[in-house]
């Protein structure tokens, strides 16, 4: 059994049983970073502060909401908006985080990849994040469903009925997802646990297993340098802060990310206030009418390039195309063939590759949510094939690539 | 080492503008129809014309023009003859009280209406002659005079009668204006008149009962149930409504939907009680806005000096 003394402070009281110091070592001042990062590097804890705004202001609207059919958009846009003091204030700041939080991810993301930080012992990191992504979808779309508007209801039937698999005809399964022959009671109550309980819960292990990979490779930086961790940790140790290519996350690094936070969270606040129609679509305003199909139906912008990769083809190859374009970003750091971990702009046609790639996701994005007709579904379609052969050929690309 | 971050930083901006102007207001621009607003000047009406004289339009109001055979007068001390629903059942709607009409309606439309209700109302699709149909509201064929006079004069008598503009309040205008059709329950308000709070529950579900006879009557005439409004300033936008209301067929061609033929002024106080129902804190989502951006740009500078503060040592 451990030997335990007298404590002489609280703060070594707690040492001897959670060993406090040691976990701040780790975890803080000790966790080395380098220093030739730019503030790219601070999304992720602007992510975390997102991600807390969430949570908050999620339990405050999670104590007046009703998940049921009859009275949901009742008690979200009477109870929640009118009635409860600040109601409104946390539906706006949750509505525009979950719309925030999806920028800042891609952004993240592709500083990523532009930087190559998904290879070389970082493979982890990435798949973590992908996961997250994936997590984080989820709950966007069921959140979604809640106030039991139009768009709730009709995204939920569009997006569920993509699990009937075109031609495979497997209605059986898009019932068991439902619960019901059409998007009702079961429907919304089930959406509603999943949002409130299971993918939060995930999200919050995710997010540990995202920290956790991190910790062993340490994060990049940009300009693609090799950094011998232990040896520039010494240095900074022995005195020379200047000299040292590292330094500590708290609170050197963390001084960086609190002034990015600090600059994000007035554009946040920003939107909250004087600019929300973005991230509150005005159709969800109307309440769900199963018998009146909206004259536009379309998802929020962080879908819209998937489902624009979905749409330009006939029902079969469109399920197979969007199958392929929510898995192939996994299985990035194995299709990149190329040993550099270095910008993409000394990466020769990566480079390429990369802001193409960039573009086209935003032409896909537009594309999504402008109605399918004459010039638009063209450009669509050509983009969808074009992110498709991007991805097919990223292996050679790469592999030919000369080592810098 | 030169510092990259503010291109970094304009490359973000700049994308992200980019992604947010297509699938915002240029995708909004193509997906929906743009009317431009005409100032509810109701330009296809002609002005009125000659002065009206408000004592003899009360003769005419009350006598040949027959208007009170269907519509009461409050303010001219004559109550409806029959409620709300009993009304409906008759006219398809129940026709709305004339004490306020001089203010709320414009001077042209409610001349034009007079002569010819399906004309001013925009509604001539509906009662073609094949249908066989006639509007509700019969046309005034004339009083044996000059028929223009008498309209003047009547319009002349109904503007004496009203409030003045400047004590009509956003809910009085939207009683007045779209009350009748449309119930707006956020705000308490049903067609057949707000909803008292019942002690018995026997008399609130005997109100809720004449409230769905008055609806089906409505649905009988209209085609459809006209929407409850509350939420509608959010789902559609103040230009939506406000261009809507003045030419509901601009915006969705053949909708059974009348022009209201309100006055500029009136329709900003119909779209204030819709604000005054589905945008409820607006008022305090901007002083607390305020609030809460000189707290976090205070904070942010904070965390600006402390940030170099600390990497003082680290260069
Ligand atoms: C035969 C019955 C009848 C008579 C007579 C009649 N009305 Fe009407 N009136 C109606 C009905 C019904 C409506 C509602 C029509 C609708 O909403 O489609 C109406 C609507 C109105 C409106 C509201 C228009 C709007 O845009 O909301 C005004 C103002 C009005 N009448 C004035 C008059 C005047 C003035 C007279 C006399 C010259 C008159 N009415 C005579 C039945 C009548
Ligand atoms: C005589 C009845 C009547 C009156 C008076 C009336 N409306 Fe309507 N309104 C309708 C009907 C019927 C519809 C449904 C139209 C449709 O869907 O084609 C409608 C639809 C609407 C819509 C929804 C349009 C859409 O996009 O679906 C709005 C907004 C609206 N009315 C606002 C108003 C306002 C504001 C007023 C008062 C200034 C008003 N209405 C007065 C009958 C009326
Ligand atoms: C929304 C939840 C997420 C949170 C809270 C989060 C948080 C973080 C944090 C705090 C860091 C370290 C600081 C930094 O480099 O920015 C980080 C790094 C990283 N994240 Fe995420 N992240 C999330 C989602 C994602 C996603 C969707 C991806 C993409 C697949 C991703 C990929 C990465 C990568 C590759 C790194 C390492 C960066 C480097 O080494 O330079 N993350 N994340």
């Amino acid at each position: 059994m451990a030997h335990f003394t007298k404590a002489t402070s609280i703060k070594d009281w707690l040492n001897q049983r959670l060993a406090i110091d040691t976990v701040e070592r780790v975890m803080m001042s000790e966790y080395w970073i380098p220093k030739n990062i730019n503030f790219l590097w601070a999304m992720g804890m602007v992510l975390v502060i997102t991600f807390a705004l969430l949570l908050v202001s999620g339990i405050f609207l999670l104590m007046y909401y009703q998940p049921n059919v009859d009275t949901a958009f009742y008690s979200v846009n009477y109870t929640i908006m009118r009635d409860v003091d600040f109601g409104w204030l946390w539906r706006h700041v949750h509505g525009v985080a979950a719309s925030v939080v999806f920028l800042i991810i891609y952004i993240h993301m592709f500083t990523g990849i532009y930087y190559g930080s998904y290879k070389k012992g970082r493979e982890m990191i990435w798949v973590s994040g992908m996961l997250l992504f994936v997590a984080f979808s989820a709950e966007a779309f069921s959140g979604y469903m809640l106030p039991w508007g139009q768009m709730s209801y009709w995204a939920g039937m569009v997006i569920t009925n993509l699990f009937s698999g075109g031609s495979l005809h497997a209605d059986g399964l898009v019932e068991w997802i439902r619960g019901d022959y059409v998007p009702a009671q079961a429907f919304l109550t089930r959406f509603f646990m999943l949002h409130v309980l299971l993918i939060p819960l995930a999200i919050l292990g995710l997010i540990g297993l995202h920290f956790g990979a991190l910790r062993i490779p340490h994060v990049n930086n940009q300009d693609g340098e090799e950094i011998d961790f232990d040896k520039e940790a010494k240095k900074y140790l022995a005195g020379d802060k200047a000299g040292s290519k590292v330094m500590r996350f708290a609170n050197d690094f963390m001084s960086k990310d609190m002034m990015v936070v600090g600059i994000y969270l007035v554009f946040f606040f920003y939107l909250v206030f004087w600019n929300y129609g973005f991230a509150m679509d005005a159709v969800n305003f109307d309440p769900a009418d199963g018998l009146k199909t909206p004259a536009h139906i379309y998802p929020e912008w962080y879908f819209l390039w998937s489902y624009e990769i979905l749409r330009p083809f006939s029902v079969d190859i469109g399920l197979v195309a969007f199958a392929f374009a929510q898995v192939i970003f996994v299985l990035l750091p194995w299709l990149d063939r190329s040993p550099n971990t270095v910008p993409a702009n000394r990466r020769g046609l990566f480079a390429i590759w990369f802001w193409v790639m960039l573009v086209n996701l935003i032409v896909l994005t537009a594309m999504g949510k402008l109605p399918p007709e004459g010039m638009f579904s063209q450009i669509g379609f050509v983009s969808a094939i074009l992110f498709i052969v991007q991805w097919l050929m990223l292996p050679f690309i790469t592999m030919f690539e000369k080592k810098v | 080492m030169k510092n990259k971050e503010p291109l970094i930083l304009a490359v973000v901006v700049i994308f992200s503008l980019i992604t947010y102007y297509l699938v915002e207001p240029y995708a909004h621009h193509v997906m929906h129809k743009h009317v431009e607003s005409e100032h509810f000047a109701y330009a296809d009406l002609p002005a009125l014309a000659a002065n009206g004289d408000a004592t003899r339009g009360q003769d005419l109001v009350m006598g040949a023009g027959a208007c009170t055979g269907c519509h009461s007068i409050e303010a001219a001390g004559m109550p409806a003859a029959m409620e709300a629903q009993d009304a409906a059942a008759s006219y398809g709607v129940n026709p709305p009280d004339l004490s306020n009409v001089g203010v709320i309606f414009d001077e042209r439309f409610l001349a034009d209406l007079i002569k010819n209700p399906a004309h001013a109302l925009k509604v001539e699709h509906k009662f073609t002659e094949e249908s066989g149909k006639m509007h509700p509201m019969s046309a005034f064929a004339g009083g044996g005079g000059d028929i223009d006079q008498e309209v003047a004069d009547m319009v002349a008598y109904l503007k004496s009668i009203a409030l003045k503009a400047e004590d009509v309040t956003p809910k009085i205008a939207y009683e007045n204006a779209c009350g009748r059709c449309h119930a707006m329950s956020y705000e308490n308000w049903t067609q057949i008149g707000e909803k008292p709070s019942f002690k018995e529950k026997k008399d609130a579900l005997a109100y809720d009962i004449k409230v769905l006879q008055y609806e089906d009557s409505l649905k009988a005439y209209m085609g459809k149930l006209p929407p409850d409004l509350s939420m509608y300033i959010r789902s559609r936008g103040e230009h939506f409504v406000s261009t809507f209301i003045e030419n509901p067929q601009a915006q969705l061609e053949g909708t059974a939907m009348p022009r209201v033929g309100v006055t500029a002024e009136m329709a900003e106080k119909v779209i204030e009680h819709m604000k005054d129902s589905g945008d409820t804190k607006r008022a305090e989502r901007e002083s607390v806005g305020m609030n809460v951006m000189i707290y976090i740009i205070i904070f942010a500078i904070f965390a600006l000096l402390w940030k170099k503060q600390v990497w003082r040592d680290l260069h």
